[in-house]
């Protein structure tokens, strides 16, 4: 054995002469390594490959032209990007290309940034200074970042964008659960501007709860949400029959009353059904709450709580008290101060008082709390950081109760928890987590959502957005959503609006929802007249709508004080109300207008100015705007609509001077027959 | 009734105090303490394999396969159907089999939650299906095995959009889906049946696809007129920018049935 091994090397370093060229031999050999793995590369591979898929193409002169060999690479050094994928991604800019169904030579989709100026990372992540596939798509050692499943892509659009884009659905929706579903009321997630996400929907105050509702309801309520109301928001926590115990308990005894709200019954709940009916679809309840027919089909919006079982939980008192006036129990309500009489009140309760469910608390026996009870209930409520969604007497809202999500989606795979069979990624990891968050260990406090598939997906888009980069984006990379107002109306008119919750459904200045339209501008759009009127008894401008203004009782002396209010402080700049008169227009042009509106802008493909003709159904009926609208606002309306109202559905047709005046004198002459009482000083 | 309740009160809160020190402290550290346990036992013992959810038997076996409901539909890329795709089992005669095994199968990023499963009672079997990752038409293959053991198919097609599309597809529910779309919801009236001259659903192929998208451009800019057409059709040019209506006519293209020339690849299994 050794004198082989020596005679080998004798062989081969005897003497200084083979010593050298052996030396150099194997030198020359590693020379040859890196041309040869170069030569080899998978790069080289695509773009053979591309030149060859090309050749037999009758575009194939073009292509071979804009080919360039080599690595190729986008440098952008304020975005920190360096991406060699159109090394491989050869066709990405070749718009002839959509026909070759599989990367890397498939032209890439259109989006609204240039390639060249953004990159591949941006979107996609992934390592864009590798120049093979595994090390580019896939995490390695070095690299933690993946390339982003295509479901997620969306996620990328959020790092810059900071408001809803009309071309990414899945964020949008995603985002705007995170703040409805209430995740960010125990998850932190600050925003570029220092502000915090904050959550929109209303969990209501539990310091009186005793008024609303028994302990038997909560009981129910702790140990199924869904059960009570599907559509609630309110997730569930798991709890064992003893804790659901102990915490209603707690909460019954820590509830103190509202004074008012255990007032006597003032008038005997009326149970009569019709009445009933008739009254809540004439108050439009059904725009905001929702009842589950029989069908099992939900009916009705969903900015209030579900009813279709509301008579299992409210008691009698409770409820009449706050139809007769919400804002006494709960002040910030964005229910409306009906200003119901005694007996409407009675109607309403005695119809809501029906909608009951004989198995919600069938088997809900529970004996008088014990001291210990309500003092271990005590305990799980802050435990489960109850507070931190609803305002609880004596337990204070509680700080950082879960991690905070700002940086979620740059959290590195290390730190995570996966179960057996799942992908080693951070997406799955946020996706299981919201579907299932209890099955990652014991103990764990998050509860049970009832998220679909899709909106689990949204989610984890919305969440895989807050990451790194979000959070360091130069400014002038961001784009900043506008953010909401907290515009506020002064004064007594400003009052009533609050009393009647105009913004739960009206935006004004940047402020309030968005089911009715925007009033920011309705002192120029409306005669006086006409708005006295529709205050005190609204109908309905839209035949298609479902959802629509109710009518709230309100005295002559409220309807003055809003019209009074609307028509000085909500006008706009952009309409000159004595720029057109209201009336004096001549035959000619009524007639022209008419020809107009039926035969150059075919209005009446939506609007019905005379009902016996028209049939168009998704604009305003138009049968009384001479006496409901200004004509210095048609007039404006007919140049840019979307100037006044922006988004509106109506389209531009930047009509000409003539033809606008045209319109205006004969909408303005349509003034719908004979007027009801608009005896007004 | 005062005094009865501020005793309560001090109860509750003489209660309270320790109870939320010991709940601020202990199960947090205690939480944070397993985690780091888990995450470091988790991530040194287990790979990246994944557990191969393993076929169920099926108890019975059917003649054909059909579509319940989830087919046609339009979703985004990568994103999951708006409705989960529903397939039957019938025998022979044509009633529903229950206990069959159904097998989905797709291009390969087209992945099935469930993948496989036996029909329930009602002889069904539904499945969530996020499409795969390129804009363009899917084709799902449904199958099960008859009694002799011969596979029976039923093919589904779904379509992705792409971003262009996506934005199409906004752009069409806002101003266009009222006129073009017959069919009304109560959410959403249609104002199909109101117009004197019938627009085409934008799915209807044999139409909108010998359209040029140059003619489409000028119809939508410049409304019916610009191609001998009613006026009932608006112009869009001034409300809707260049993009928009390229955007438009690319959503036009990917729903169109049967399908347009430019409406992409049909991605399915290979
Ligand atoms: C007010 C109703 C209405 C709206 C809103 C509307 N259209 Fe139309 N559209 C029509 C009518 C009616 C026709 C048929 C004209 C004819 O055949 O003479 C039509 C025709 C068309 C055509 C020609 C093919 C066909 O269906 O005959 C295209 C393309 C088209 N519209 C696109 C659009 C787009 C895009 C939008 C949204 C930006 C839109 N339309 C909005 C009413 C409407």
């Amino acid at each position: 054995m050794k004198e082989q091994l020596t005679s080998l090397w004798q062989r081969l370093f005897g003497d200084s002469v083979r010593a050298f060229g052996v030396v150099s031999l194997i030198f020359l050999g590693s020379l040859a390594i890196a041309p040869a793995k170069n030569f080899f590369s998978e790069w080289r591979h695509y773009q053979r490959g591309y030149l060859k898929m090309v050749r037999n193409r009758s575009d194939a002169n073009t292509l071979q032209r804009h080919f360039h060999g080599g690595i190729q690479q986008i440098w952008l050094p304020e975005l920190g990007v360096v991406d060699r994928c159109t090394s491989c991604h050869v066709g990405l800019k070749e718009s002839s290309l959509t026909d070759v169904p599989v990367q890397p030579y498939r032209t890439h989709p259109v989006i609204p940034h240039k390639l060249d100026q953004f990159g591949c990372t941006m979107c996609h992540r992934g390592q864009g200074a590798a120049t093979t596939v595994s090390e580019a798509h896939s995490s390695t050692l070095a690299w933690e970042q993946p390339i982003l499943p295509a479901k997620y892509i969306e996620s990328s659009c959020g790092e810059c964008h900071r408001a809803p884009l009309p071309g990414t659905p899945q964020l949008n929706q995603g985002r705007s659960l995170l703040s409805r579903e209430g995740c960010v009321h125990c998850h932190t997630v600050k925003l570029s501007d220092g502000s915090v996400m904050k959550a929109t929907d209303d969990p209501p105050s539990l310091s009186h709860i005793a008024d609303k509702t028994t302990r038997e309801w909560i009981f129910a309520w702790l140990k199924d949400p869904q059960a009570y109301a599907t559509t609630s928001t309110m997730p569930n926590f798991k709890l064992s029959d003893d804790d659901a115990r102990d915490i209603s308990a707690f909460l019954i005894a820590n509830s103190t009353p509202v004074p008012g709200d255990t007032a006597t019954l003032s008038a005997k709940a009326s149970p009569d059904p019709a009445a009933g009916t008739s009254l809540y679809g004439e108050s439009f309840c059904a725009s905001c709450h929702a009842v589950q027919n029989a069908a099992g089909n939900m009916v009705g919006g969903d900015v209030g709580p579900e009813l279709t079982r509301v008579g299992s939980k409210v008691k009698p008192e409770w409820l009449q008290a706050w139809l007769r006036n919400p804002r006494a129990y709960d002040p910030g309500t964005a229910m409306p101060h009906y200003r119901f009489n005694d007996s409407q009140v009675a109607t309403l309760s005695g119809f809501l008082s029906t909608k009951t469910d004989s198995d919600l608390l069938a088997n809900v026996h529970l004996a008088d709390a014990t001291p210990e009870q309500v003092a271990h209930g005590k305990r799980l409520v802050a435990d489960y950081g109850c507070a931190s969604c609803h305002e609880i007497a004596g337990i204070k809202k509680p700080e950082n109760f879960a991690p905070e999500l700002s940086r979620i989606g740059s959290k590195p795979v290390t730190q995570l928890v996966f179960l057996p069979g799942m992908q080693h990624t951070l997406p799955d990891y946020i996706a299981t987590k919201i579907k299932q968050p209890r099955s990652f260990g014991q103990g764990l406090k998050m509860p049970q959502y009832t998220f679909t598939p899709a909106q689990i997906d949204s989610l984890t888009t919305s969440l895989l957005s807050l990451n790194e980069r979000s959070n360091t984006l130069p400014p002038s990379l961001e784009v900043a959503a506008t953010p909401e107002s907290d515009y506020q109306p002064a004064g007594k008119a400003g009052k009533l609006m609050t009393d009647l919750a105009c913004f739960s459904c009206h935006r004004i200045n940047g402020h309030g929802g968005d089911m009715a339209p925007d009033l920011t501008w309705e002192g120029s759009s409306v005669q006086r007249a006409w708005l006295v009127d529709f205050l005190k008894n609204p109908g309905t401008l839209r035949p298609a709508l479902i959802r629509r203004m109710p009518r709230f009782n309100l005295t002559d002396g409220e309807v003055n004080e809003l019209t009074d209010y609307i028509m000085t402080v909500y006008q706009s700049p952009a309409v000159d109300r004595d720029s057109m008169p209201l009336s004096g227009y001549s035959q000619g042009q009524v007639e022209l207008g008419r020809q107009l509106f039926y035969g150059k802008y075919a209005c009446q493909g939506c609007h019905i100015v005379d009902s016996k003709t028209d049939k168009g159904y998704i604009g305003p009926t138009l049968t009384q705007v001479g006496s409901r609208l200004t004509a210095a606002w048609i007039y404006q309306w007919m140049k840019n609509p979307q100037a006044l109202r922006p988004g509106t559905t109506e389209p531009n047709r930047a009509m000409g001077d003539e033809d606008a005046q045209a319109l205006t004198a004969f909408l303005i002459s349509q003034k719908g027959g004979a007027k009801k009482e608009v005896a007004k000083k | 009734m005062t005094h009865v309740q501020s005793t309560i009160h001090v109860g509750t809160g003489a209660f309270a105090r320790p109870a939320e020190q010991s709940s601020a402290a202990v199960p947090r550290s205690m939480r944070y303490g397993f985690l780091l346990a888990a995450a470091i036992l988790l991530s040194t013992s287990c790979s990246h394999q994944h557990t191969t959810s393993s076929e169920p038997k099926p108890t019975a076996f059917g003649a054909a396969i059909v579509e319940s409901s989830g087919g046609k539909q339009v979703g985004q890329t990568g994103g999951l159907l708006p409705q989960p795709v529903v397939v039957q089992v019938n025998d022979a005669q044509g009633t529903a089999v229950a206990g069959a095994l159904v097998e989905f199968s797709a291009a390969p990023d087209v992945v099935f939650d469930p993948a496989n499963a036996l029909t329930d009672s009602s002889g069904q079997v539904t499945t969530n299906v996020p499409l795969g990752g390129m804009a363009g038409r899917y084709q799902l293959v449904a199958s099960t095995s008859d009694k002799s053991h011969k596979k029976v198919e039923l093919k589904i097609e779904e379509i992705a959009l792409g971003y262009q599309q996506t934005l199409g597809r906004r752009l069409n529910d806002q101003y266009c889906e009222r006129c073009h779309n017959p069919e009304s919801t109560v959410e959403r009236v249609s104002n199909y049946d109101n117009l004197e001259v019938k627009p085409h659903p934008f799915t209807d192929g044999d139409t909108l696809n010998k359209i040029s998208d140059a003619d489409l451009t000028a119809i939508i800019s410049h409304g019916g007129p610009a191609l001998n057409k009613s006026a009932l059709m608006p112009a869009w040019g001034n409300t809707l920018s260049k993009s928009d209506i390229q955007a438009l006519i690319s959503y036009i293209r990917a729903i169109s049935d049967p399908p347009s020339r430019n409406a992409g690849p049909v991605y399915a299994k290979n």
